[in-house]
């Protein structure tokens, strides 16, 4: 078995994709349950976590720790075998989600015929994981929160579904890769054809992971912590992993249906290719920020931590800038895609999952049944004009041959049209019955 | 080779899991392992080229169908019935029956396979580009059955909610 | 491809699982899951001959009775829950009102 044989085996990158994403994927959510905390305490004039480790930055680890060390308690009269079961099925239906999404044109698991369809789909079993678990508590809180839960999450699948399929009806096919290849052809993120798409695809995908300001059914304060209530050590970190494990997989499919996926913006024209260079530019950025700031720090310890912080940044750029300026054809630049795939891909995850984060501590929460009464009255009928929009939007432009943006321009103004119209008869609806209750209280 | 070894594991998992459902005695436990024979399925329809239907299977039947069952089945979980008799108190007829319909089938199947083998299977390119196909063919010569079931749907939704109203 | 027998054997038993599930059981969410798994039997039938026949047309009707099954799932439901508001019960056997 020489060397060359198992390079050249079709099912390597797969495999090592499937085994990075299996092993590495908790220690990421870790510390994207970190950066929240971080972002958090930003927002709010605070610092964080800041002891254990250099800036916080050992807290997850810390945290994990804990976690597997904590006693196991099965509640009196629970079905043992659901739940131990539970947790894994929602892990298990998250992690196999993570595997039809194209980090790079290489970075692939699968390129399935129905790759988003599978992404959905399978991303729909994690409800499984939430009722059994709930139900297995033998408790009424979880009970009650489970089913909150699921409903939920039922409500706002349909309409995350038919934004998706609005965003298909452009793409024309359910291949992960082939949908951003065809972003790259048609040279424009399907973002801006379909902006009411992402927005309602936005707005369903808090609510499908249950974040804030949709996350009454595990809120602290309204239900202790619903499903979640009798779990405790591993298989809350469990449950919590396949919580973040979701976030990242609803970021992928708007990233890769909306954003335009692994592509650098302007991916099809060549007078942008200095674009190229930005990824390196930007980590750059990153590693002068930290080496101006080391010699700032109070104690020494964190300012070797700053400086090698800054060397590894820019290390990183070297690895980005190294393939566009390697000449065409060699190993280095036969890289290029992979890398700067990868980077454009994870760099616009984050940003989506930030904008979650932003959002999760800008809004109060919503009460459960505003919650849905906004997903069955208001963000479905969206979404079907917004389906609607586009396909006569593309029967004007490939059928009667208008341009793209005249006819694109007039149905998003339409869809825009009927979503106000929407809430305009939403809130007539809420302020008429105040203003029964307040004549029937006089009368 | 490895197309026998997957039809063995799924069809496995799916009488088993059959048998399961119809003889466990705690409702939900009997939901899961339906769950799971429908899963199996999924992967039947998988092996034998059926991609699209693969993904139907898992959204519709095990994501929509078996969430809705587990719903009712919390609803109307009874502690009483747990304990109670399960099977009928005639299921030895019921046996009977079943092994009479069974054996005849069994028969049938036997006797006329030969004809079938006879019968070269088509290629597999003759599914493909599937998701295409089942569209074409579920909008084009098939677009009247279509419509009849969007309309039972419609008629389904109407009855499920005004019988599932306490006041109508 | 598998050879067409072995996919007839694996729905026949689905199938009579099936059947022993639906006259044999008291509890009336079992037996509208044995009702499933009838429809799931029949659905690998109509794939497998779809595969072998080579043609689209056996996906396109298991289609429909996937459908079928969402519809009559939904109803059925709904039925056991106002029953079971009634009389609370959802044994098939003290479904017996209409007797006198």
């Amino acid at each position: 078995m020489d060397l060359n044989a198992i390079l050249q085996w079709p099912h390597l990158v797969p495999l090592i994709c499937a085994l990075a994403i299996v092993l590495v994927l908790p220690l990421v959510a870790g510390y994207i349950v970190l950066v929240e905390r971080k972002v958090m305490a930003d927002m709010q004039v605070r610092l964080g976590p800041m002891r254990v480790g250099p800036h916080g930055l050992l807290q997850p680890i810390a945290d994990a720790v804990k976690l597997l060390l904590k006693e196991d308690i099965i509640p009196e009269n629970a079905d043992r075998y659901i739940f131990w079961l539970a947790p894994l099925i929602s892990v298990t239906a998250a992690m196999l989600a993570l595997s039809a999404v194209p980090i790079g044109p290489v970075f692939l698991i699968a390129d399935l015929n129905i790759g988003l369809l599978f992404i959905l789909g399978v991303g729909a079993l994690g409800i499984f994981g939430i009722v059994l678990g709930g139900w297995a508590s033998n408790s009424h809180y979880s009970l009650l929160g489970a089913l909150r839960s699921a409903a939920q999450l039922v409500s706002y699948e349909t309409s995350a579904g038919m934004a998706v399929v609005g965003a298909l009806l452009l793409a024309g096919t359910l291949s992960t890769r082939a949908i951003v290849e065809r972003q790259a052809q048609d040279g424009v993120w399907f973002l801006f054809a379909a902006p009411v798409g992402f927005f309602v695809y936005l707005v369903a995908s808090i609510a499908e992971t249950n974040r804030a300001p949709f996350d009454m059914p595990e809120a602290e304060s309204e239900l202790v912590a619903g499903y979640m209530t009798e779990y405790s050590g591993f298989r809350w970190a469990l449950y919590f992993l396949a919580e973040y494990t979701n976030m990242i997989v609803v970021a992928s499919i708007a990233t890769t249906l909306f954003l335009g996926g692994y592509l650098r913006p302007f991916a099809g024209t060549p007078i942008f290719d200095f674009l190229d260079y930005l990824p390196a530019l930007l980590i750059l950025l990153v590693a002068g920020y930290c080496f101006y700031r080391a010699p700032k720090q109070p104690v020494s310890v964190q300012k070797g931590f700053m400086a090698v912080v800054g060397l590894l940044c820019g290390g990183m750029a070297l690895l980005l800038a190294l393939p566009v300026a390697a000449p065409a054809g060699s190993f280095l630049a036969g890289a290029k895609p992979g890398l700067h795939g990868a980077f454009w891909f994870l760099a616009k995850v984050g940003a989506y999952l930030y904008v979650f984060m932003w959002l999760r501590f800008t809004f109060p929460r919503y009460r459960f049944d505003q919650l849905m009464r906004l997903g069955w009255q208001f963000l479905l009928p969206v979404s079907m004009a917004n389906l609607a929009g586009i396909a006569a939007a593309l029967a004007l432009h490939r059928g009667l041959g208008w341009g793209v943006v005249p006819s694109f321009a007039l149905t998003t103004a339409l869809t825009v049209a009927a979503a106000a119209y929407l809430v305009w008869i939403g809130e007539k609806h809420e302020v008429g019955k105040i203003g029964e209750e307040e004549t029937a209280g006089n009368a | 080779m490895l197309d026998l070894v997957v039809f063995y594991f799924f069809a496995a998992l799916a009488v088993v899991s059959a048998v399961l459902v119809v003889t466990r005695r705690n409702v939900v436990h009997s939901a899961i392992f339906l769950a799971t024979a429908l899963l199996a399925t999924a992967g039947i329809f998988l092996s034998l080229r059926a991609e699209f239907l693969f993904i139907v299977q898992i959204i519709l039947y095990t994501g929509g169908i078996m969430v809705l069952y587990v719903f009712v089945i919390m609803l109307v979980n009874l502690d009483v019935a747990l304990h109670q008799v399960q099977f009928n108190r005639r299921w030895y007829v019921a046996l009977l029956l079943t092994v009479v319909l069974g054996a005849q089938a069994f028969a049938a199947i036997l006797v006329s396979r030969q004809s079938l083998y006879a019968l070269p299977p088509a290629p597999a390119q003759a599914l493909e580009p599937n998701t295409e196909l089942v569209a074409w063919g579920l909008f084009h010569t098939y677009v009247l059955p279509f419509e009849i079931a969007s309309v039972l749907l419609l008629v389904a939704m109407i009855g499920g909610v005004v019988m599932a109203k306490k006041r109508i | 491809m598998v050879p067409i027998g072995h996919y007839l054997f694996l729905s026949l038993a689905l199938f009579s699982i099936g059947i022993v599930g639906v006259v044999t059981r008291r509890n009336v969410i079992i037996i509208l899951m044995s009702i499933e798994l009838i429809l799931n039997a029949v659905n690998i039938n109509l794939v497998a001959f779809s595969r072998l026949v080579g043609s689209v047309e056996g996906q396109i009707f298991a289609i429909f009775i996937i459908t079928d099954a969402a519809a009559e799932a939904a109803v059925g439901l709904g039925i056991i829950i106002a029953f079971f508001r009634n009389r609370e019960t959802v044994l098939a056997d003290e479904m017996d009102i209409l007797k006198w």
